[in-house]
């Protein structure tokens, strides 16, 4: 008999329609780095991951994407949940994360300690999701690159004083390099590989 | 007048645009990569579709992905909204998803196509989809991927540039006229895919969001809005795109891709514009034409 797809996830009535407001929400945000894109559905906030980041996470991650988690949040419920939902093996080593989840910037690992793929295949390297305080445009660093009109600016609370310095260091790998998405409670700004900050 | 937007129930038994959600979610993670390293071919699983390969299916794998119960979704095959091809990929798409699909190109939030570049600029919020059979530029110059891969590593492009400068020496001018290949942001060599060397100049710094998929080939690949692609010439053989003595035989447009159409066995002939859309909507939605009618699907 023709069957409905399952259900989704708790929060997720139709997950297929969640999913693709999520990753079109994440697709805006990378064609267009800098810019503050609010997610429409968000999951609840799990442990100390943030909606956003929940939700950027249940949308894309599976079990061909091994993910880091940060070692305060790893305590909390947030990995067993994420195990369950998206299956996805929760790995200690940065280096081998397709995924990474950093719920306080202060103890993000630097941004070179995950994989930032080879020159052969440089999609092979992790995508960031780092959580901030608050996410402002219109002050603070100033961005350029692929999808930037002329320039762009962007503000985030709380992030450790090197940490644009780091952005750049990663811009000045490309084509290698890993992508970020920061998150704030429900919204997200892309930082990929292709973005040059200058501060 | 406004055409109507055509709609359509979902049908039973399949998931949301067909494909699992697994698939999906590879092929998104594959596309957000692609946008983050413009013009670089990311490599996907890609999965048997309903139709044969080399009928779409990469194009048609991205819009799956992309497509949400909000879209309006636009198909062109060669500019056109009514052959084979766009006519059951946007029948696909409405069966699978129940998204209105429309054939106005400004009404659209998604454009999938088949070897053309629409003739009114893109906005900021659509995105445009290409179908692609072969994404690598340098295979039918080098057959192994191993070294394609090497030579897109190393930024190394001698070898195309030694085909256009045969084509140079043998012609007198750079004879490819269409899949003319491109460098995006200064830093990879790309495959249009087979569009007309007319529309290479659209995807410099172009606003809206392009998505190439090659469904055999496995590969999606992607240029962020406000990127530079530059068509690859020489100083003293600069690229220029294909004009004609004619205008439109039906609209008059003489800014548009024009195809020729053979009228009879005599020798007569036509040139029409490519952009269907585009010609009609220049000569009135199509009120002055009755052999066009309605939208006849």
């Amino acid at each position: 008999m023709a069957g409905q797809p399952p259900s989704g996830p708790p929060g997720a009535a139709d997950l297929a329609t969640v999913s693709q407001a999520v990753f079109r929400s994440a697709l805006d945000a990378i064609a267009h780095p800098g810019k503050i894109v609010a997610l429409s559905a968000v999951p609840e906030a799990i442990g100390c991951a943030n909606p956003a980041a929940v939700a950027l996470l249940m949308a894309l991650a599976d079990s061909d994407t091994p993910l880091w988690i940060d070692p305060t949040a790893r305590t909390t419920a947030l990995p067993d949940h994420l195990r369950f939902h998206c299956g996805c093996p929760v790995v200690d080593d940065p280096a081998l994360a397709a995924f990474a989840l950093a719920t306080d910037p202060a103890t993000c690992p630097p941004l070179s300690d995950f994989p930032v793929g080879t020159p052969e295949y440089p999609d092979r390297s992790a995508t960031l999701i780092l959580q901030v305080d608050q996410l402002s445009a219109g002050r603070g660093v100033r961005l350029t690159g692929p999808g930037i009109e002329t320039q762009t600016s962007l503000a985030a609370s709380a992030l450790p004083p090197d940490f644009w310095a780091q952005v750049a260091a990663n811009n000045a790998l490309f084509p290698l390099g890993i992508d970020i998405f920061l998150a704030d409670d429900r919204r997200i700004v892309a930082l990929p590989r292709s973005v040059s900050v200058e501060f | 007048m406004t055409m109507p937007l055509h709609t359509e129930a979902r049908a039973a038994g399949y998931n949301f645009a067909f494909l699992d959600e697994q698939t999906k979610r590879a092929l998104r993670r594959a596309l957000l990569k692609a946008v983050a390293i413009p013009g670089y071919q990311v490599p996907f699983a890609s999965r048997e579709m309903p139709m044969p390969f080399g009928w779409g299916t990469g194009g048609i794998q991205v819009t799956a992905s992309l497509i949400g119960p909000d879209d309006v979704l636009k198909v062109i095959d060669q500019g056109s909204d009514d052959t084979t091809n766009a006519v059951s990929i946007r029948k696909f798409f409405r069966r699978m998803t129940g998204v209105r699909t429309t054939e106005r190109t400004e009404e659209a939030t998604i454009v999938q196509t088949r070897h053309r570049v629409p003739e009114r600029a893109l906005s900021d919020d659509q995105i445009l989809v290409y179908q692609v059979p072969i994404p690598e530029p340098l295979r039918y110059l080098e057959p192994r991927e191993t070294e394609t891969r090497k030579l897109h590593a190393l930024s190394e492009y001698g070898l195309m540039h030694v085909k256009l400068y045969e084509d140079i020496a043998r012609h007198g001018h750079i004879a490819t006229t269409y899949a003319y290949p491109v460098m995006v942001g200064d830093r990879y060599v790309m495959d249009p895919s087979p569009i007309p060397k007319f529309d290479n100049p659209k995807m410099h710094r172009m606003r809206s969001l392009q998505l190439f998929g090659a469904g055999r080939e496995q590969r999606v690949y992607a240029v962020p809005p406000f990127t530079s692609v530059r068509s690859l010439d020489f100083e003293d053989h600069p690229f220029a795109v294909q004009t004609w003595d004619q205008t439109c035989a039906l609209c008059g447009a003489g800014d548009s891709f024009l195809d020729e159409i053979v009228t009879d066995d005599r020798g007569g002939r036509m040139f029409v514009c490519s952009d269907s859309d585009y010609c009609s909507r220049r000569r009135g939605d199509g009120e002055t034409d009755p052999a066009r009618g309605a939208a006849a699907e």
